[in-house]
């Protein structure tokens, strides 16, 4: 009884597929407009500012003599995914933790050139590391939960850790997991360990202890390797959500989960920058040929 | 392809008698461990009476000898001060090593001069604050707090390597987490490092702690000793070790009683340490 009323709208299943990824783009923004909105009413909402643009110009990055990335122009659009691909050692996480500066913390390593958050560049040597780690968050490939505290006290670490003073504690820990899409989960073990939660749960945890400090943007370093597939896809929703909020520049091994959470996606190689674009253009119509090889399995 | 072959009787019978062999050597080393115990608590044990432990040696040799109420309460007041002040500065030494010098030349230089204090003889601690803080005549002459200087040089590179290897145990993603979040490299040590790291830091310490509690050549020439329980660090102040050392030089068989009690005490006193050490220890392995 029930095929009969969707047989007559079958015209409309037959030409869905063929703008397939119009409608995809506008689900995924369909839910901004109307939550753009309820951020406004809703006080619980996270309240940060949208995110903010990110610029990349000339950016070399060095392990002592090893050049691993080689001079990559590159902007990831505010509040936009972009999604970094490409074989393993080509310098995609190096890239990546060049924008928070994190990259230096390594012995021996360091980086040129100019990374601009909103046009201000992040390495002048007047700005201060820890403002700039401040406004650029991060998660990385391994759930790092810090084994002595709680959930509470994890998700209040980085207002603790950065001195952050007049906030409501409790109301923004809430306000952090349930934009983590975790609250549900942990609102009755708050004082247990954070480390006793399942790897999925633990890795929401770091992203609501990253958004606690009301970054602008999030770089997410391999966030899923480490989970199984019912864990990641929870992961892959909740990127979603987050970019209302956020600029989100993830690095990711799998082609397949650019695919689901990228607008944009970034493909390198050896070091360089090959080609960005709109991530069904990047999977179906490529304008470089590594490119096409690399999406299409050809190697990596 | 290689032949499955059974184990050949030449090598089972050398599997039995190396094993047979280790397991000597293991009982042999056992032995004078098990000795010493025995005859600690065979001749400590009937020393030990309430009177024992609440009253000061009197000095005398007619009559009453006494108790070792002042070498105990000695004791622990020298060797908590010493803690207060080689344990701090041992663990600072410590992050100093793992967060900032990390491989410098610095840092390299001091990770040696640490090792070569680990090897110094005890007593040679001992000369050297007796010749720096008391033949210098100008800090007055033997006072229990020097004694616990001398202990808390021999601390600390038993603290400062203890320290090091539990520091750098800490996970290096907790530490970029810390980093990532905007945290300041103090804010993070003392919020996320030390406290992850503290269950070794303590038991480390605790063995420190009892190690320099049996120790008797720094007090020598530095606390020395005095009958009457004091509270007062500045004065000269009694120890276990010293009470013992004194003792069982006496020609009084009831003299020589005392330093078997003294002894047990002491024993006892570092086996309780060492037990916390442990237990701290193993709470926080079931905790991770």
């Amino acid at each position: 009884m029930s095929t009969r009323p969707s047989n007559a709208q079958e015209p409309v299943d037959v030409t869905a597929p063929v703008p397939s990824p119009d409608p995809r783009a506008e689900q995924r923004q369909g839910p901004a407009g109307p939550a753009a909105d309820t951020t406004a009413a809703e006080p619980a909402a996270v309240t940060a500012g949208a995110g903010r643009a990110v610029e990349l110009q000339d950016l070399h990055a060095f392990y002592g003599k090893t050049h691993a990335v080689r001079g990559v122009d590159l902007t990831f659009a505010p509040n936009k995914v972009t999604a970094i691909i490409g074989p393993s050692g080509c310098g995609k996480s190096t890239m990546v933790r060049c924008i928070n500066r994190m990259h230096e913390e390594i012995k021996g390593a360091y980086a040129t050139g100019r990374v601009l958050l909103d046009g201000q560049d992040v390495y002048a040597p007047e700005l201060d590391v820890v403002s700039v780690r401040r406004a650029i968050g991060m998660v990385f490939q391994k759930p790092n939960p810090f084994p002595t505290m709680s959930v509470f006290d994890n998700v209040a670490a980085g207002l603790r850790l950065t001195g952050t003073k007049g906030v409501d504690l409790r109301e923004r820990v809430e306000r952090s997991l349930v934009g983590a899409g975790l609250w549900d989960e942990v609102k009755d073990r708050l004082g247990s360990p954070g480390a006793g939660l399942s790897g999925g749960q633990q890795q929401r945890l770091c992203i609501a202890r990253t958004i606690a400090v009301e970054p602008d943007v999030i770089l997410m370093d391999e966030p899923c390797s480490a989970l199984d597939p019912i864990a990641t896809l929870r992961i892959e929703e909740l990127i979603d959500e987050l970019k209302r909020r956020y600029t989100i520049v993830i690095v990711t091994h799998n082609m397949q989960q650019a695919g689901r959470v990228a607008d944009e996606t970034a493909f390198m190689l050896s070091g360089e920058l090959i080609e960005i674009g709109p991530t069904s253009q990047i999977f179906t119509n490529p304008e470089d040929e590594r490119t096409e090889q690399y999406v299409s399995g050809r190697f990596g | 392809m290689s032949e499955l072959q059974p184990i050949s009787a030449r090598r089972r019978r050398t599997d039995v008698a190396m094993r047979g062999l280790m397991a000597a050597g293991t009982l042999l080393a056992l032995v004078p461990l098990g000795l010493i115990l025995f005859y600690l608590i065979r001749r400590g044990l009937g020393a030990w009476s309430w009177h024992f432990f609440t009253t000061d040696p009197t000095g005398r040799f007619i009559g009453d000898p006494g108790g070792i109420k002042s070498a105990l309460i000695g004791t622990i007041l020298i060797v908590a001060l010493a803690a207060l002040i080689a344990i701090p500065m041992g663990i600072g030494v410590a992050v100093y090593l793992v967060e900032y010098g990390k491989q410098s030349k610095f840092a390299n230089i001091v990770r040696y001069f640490v090792d070569v204090m680990t090897g110094v003889p005890s007593i040679v601690f001992g000369l050297f604050i007796y010749i720096v803080l008391i033949l210098s005549g100008s800090l007055g002459g033997f006072a229990a707090w020097k004694g616990s200087v001398a202990l808390a040089l021999l601390m600390l590179p038993v603290v400062t390597r203890s320290a090091e290897v539990v520091l750098n145990l800490v996970p290096n993603g907790l530490k970029e987490a810390g980093l990532a979040l905007g945290s300041p490299r103090w804010r993070l040590i003392l919020r996320v490092i030390l406290p992850t790291a503290a269950p070794g830091l303590v038991t480390g310490s605790l063995l420190a702690v009892a190690r320099a509690a049996g120790e008797t050549a720094p007090l020598l020439f530095t606390a020395f000793a005095i009958n009457a329980t004091t509270f007062n660090l500045g004065d000269q102040m009694n120890s276990l070790p010293i009470q013992i050392f004194n003792d069982v030089r006496q020609a009084q068989d009831r003299i020589v009683e005392r330093a078997w009690g003294a002894a047990l005490a002491l024993v006892v006193l570092i086996l309780v340490m060492t037990l916390t050490a442990r237990l701290i220890s193993r709470r926080s392995r079931t905790q991770t």
